[in-house]
């Protein structure tokens, strides 16, 4: 099997009564795009946010490019190439598109305590990000400012600067949540073409995306991940069938 | 657009503020030299307010301890015979400095209302400090031995010199900030303060840059401290009430946060209309109240917003 890229182990999260994380494993090996679903409450973007760093396991250890990454914070993480997407669509609203992906550059390299040079004027940062900004198909709209984009082009717009920060793990939270079908459409063909570059993890309600993207899933339910595997083992796998995809489900 | 109208209203501002002598002299009015000379003291403080107000989201309730320390940096050496001013003004810097480097490295750990309230709670321990001071006045404060000095032309006894010496203080203290809030650190404060949690998921550990906003900040609140002392040739700890701090907030928010020019304006309009107010009645403060209010009901941008029109925006 391929190269692990990110172990997690015993993972546990409590938030009073109630065990959000319970002892969760989970490999994502490197190059895959790793889906995790299961119903509302079933303790996804709590998962993700102990992944991210926002959140503080109780228990447990992530292991991330082969260092334990388990008490780093989020902008230590981001830093050794694990990008996010939010759940709710967080970007810098009164800063223009391209100045939003130019300081998600400027985070990677560094030098934030030079004080005279306008930061707007630097070709280094401000280059990179117009490549990245054209390559999630935002480049026509750089200027604007981001308050101001549709909320597709918003959520193209996380992407971009999750992706210029040059990431060897992108965390996407429901990356086409609230998306027309065309936005989502062509968020998928988009994660499709990138999916070939990079290792994504994945959280999604919609079936169609998910089973059109993910080269395996992992389906939680209550905390626990209760099957990992394929698309067509999970489809057929009785216990997932009953917890969580219904008849439904089943295209 | 060949000049944009934001160039326009600097242009005549610092016109303006550089024909008041000349005018003074001419109309006989001395006293507009010290009323100015004051509102340019105060707009140094509340723009570096506003470095951290309007740029980091650092609600600041505690700024005007630095105008106090900085007062207390010149007074107290004067008091024992040291008036130079190089001296002075130095100490006036680092050691509001250091004062913003522990209230900002135990104040920055929280946010919202306990952020506030650190920080006023910092700058009233400090007040009630220099009400112990009994050597130095105790709450009565006392007079400036001497003005600072710096020797040579710079004479701050003459009105006009002292005057010229805060204008040049306060265009090179904007012209920096102007650079510092366009620069990669300035990205930084105000990409922390426009969604924090962004800021962190694409890398930036902003408790470290707020810190050194914070401490760049009290640093220029020290050095209006030390002009303050000049100026009145009294310090008190007043200096460091939290009416005070609210004042200065005040004319940040009249102006308009995060423009660094808008305090300037916001310090010149506040201390303006207290002195017009004040001729007119003991009761002022009733009139003024009002009036703050619905200019920030309406004018959610400040004075300078509505200088600059609907058009035109800081990005």
């Amino acid at each position: 099997m391929a190269e692990t890229l990110l172990a997690v182990r015993g993972l546990s999260k409590r938030f009073g009564g109630l065990l959000a994380s319970d002892r969760i494993d989970l490999d994502v090996v490197r190059g895959e795009t790793h889906a995790i679903i299961g119903p509302n409450g079933a303790g996804k973007t709590t998962l993700i946010g102990q992944l991210a760093g926002d959140l503080r396991p109780d228990a447990g250890a992530i292991r991330f490019a082969g260092r334990d990454i388990t008490r780093f914070d989020a902008p230590l993480r981001s830093r050794l190439g694990l990008a996010r997407s939010f759940q709710i669509t967080s970007i810098f609203r009164d800063f223009s598109a391209l100045d939003n992906v130019a300081l998600a550059v400027q985070a990677h390299r560094g030098g934030n305590f030079r004080f005279w040079r306008p930061a707007r004027d630097e070709r280094a940062l401000r280059e990179p990000a117009r490549v990245v900004l054209e390559s999630v198909g935002l480049g026509a709209r750089a200027g604007v400012l981001a308050a101001h984009l549709a909320h597709g082009e918003q959520r193209q717009l996380e992407i971009a600067m999750a992706l210029a920060t040059e990431p060897r793990l992108l965390l996407l939270d429901e990356p086409v949540a609230g998306m027309g079908l065309d936005e989502s459409q062509q968020m998928v063909r988009f994660l499709g073409a990138l999916k070939r570059r990079i290792t994504i993890v994945l959280v999604e309600h919609d079936m169609d995306v998910v089973f059109s993207l993910a080269d395996r899933i992992s389906v939680m339910v209550y905390g626990r991940i209760i099957a990992t595997g394929t698309p067509p083992e999970v489809r057929s796998n009785a216990e997932v069938r009953r917890a969580y995809l219904g008849e439904d489900a089943t295209p | 657009m060949a000049i944009s109208r934001r160039t326009i209203v600097l242009g005549v501002a610092g016109l303006l503020l550089a024909l008041v002598p000349p005018i003074a002299a001419l109309t006989n009015q001395p006293f507009y030299v010290d009323l100015f000379r004051r509102m340019m003291i105060f707009a140094i403080a509340a723009v570096s307010l506003d470095l951290i107000l309007g740029y980091g989201g650092m609600v600041s309730f505690g700024h005007a301890a630095y105008l106090g320390i900085g007062a207390y940096a010149v007074g107290i050496p004067a008091f024992h015979g040291i008036d130079n001013g190089f001296l002075q003004w130095s100490l006036a810097i680092v050691a509001s400095a250091l004062t913003a480097l522990v209230m900002g490295a135990i104040s920055l750990r929280t946010s919202g209302v306990y952020f506030i309230m650190i920080t006023l709670a910092f700058a009233q321990m400090l007040y009630y400090l220099g009400i112990s001071l009994e050597t130095y006045g105790g709450d009565n404060g006392m007079r400036l031995a001497a003005r600072s000095k710096f020797g040579g032309p710079i004479d701050l006894d003459q009105p006009m010199v002292f005057y010229y010496v805060v204008l040049a203080i306060l265009v090179l203290f904007l012209v920096l900030g102007g650079r510092l809030v366009e620069s990669r650190f300035g990205m930084v404060i105000r990409a922390a303060k426009s969604n924090e949690p962004r800021a962190r998921a694409i890398g930036f550990s902003p408790f470290r840059y707020k810190l050194t906003a914070f401490v760049i900040a009290g640093g220029a609140g020290g050095l209006a401290g030390a002009l303050l002392a000049n100026q009145t040739e009294y310090l008190t700890p007043e200096f460091m009430h939290w009416t005070r701090s609210g004042e200065i907030m005040f004319m940040v928010i009249l102006g308009g946060m995060g423009t660094l020019v808008g305090p300037v304006i916001g310090a010149v309009v506040l201390l303006l209309l207290e002195d017009v107010l004040s001729a007119l009645t003991a009761h002022w403060q009733i009139i003024l109240g009002p009036l703050l209010v619905l200019v920030v009901l309406f004018a959610k941008r400040g004075l300078f917003g509505l200088l600059l029109g609907a058009a035109s925006r800081d990005g």
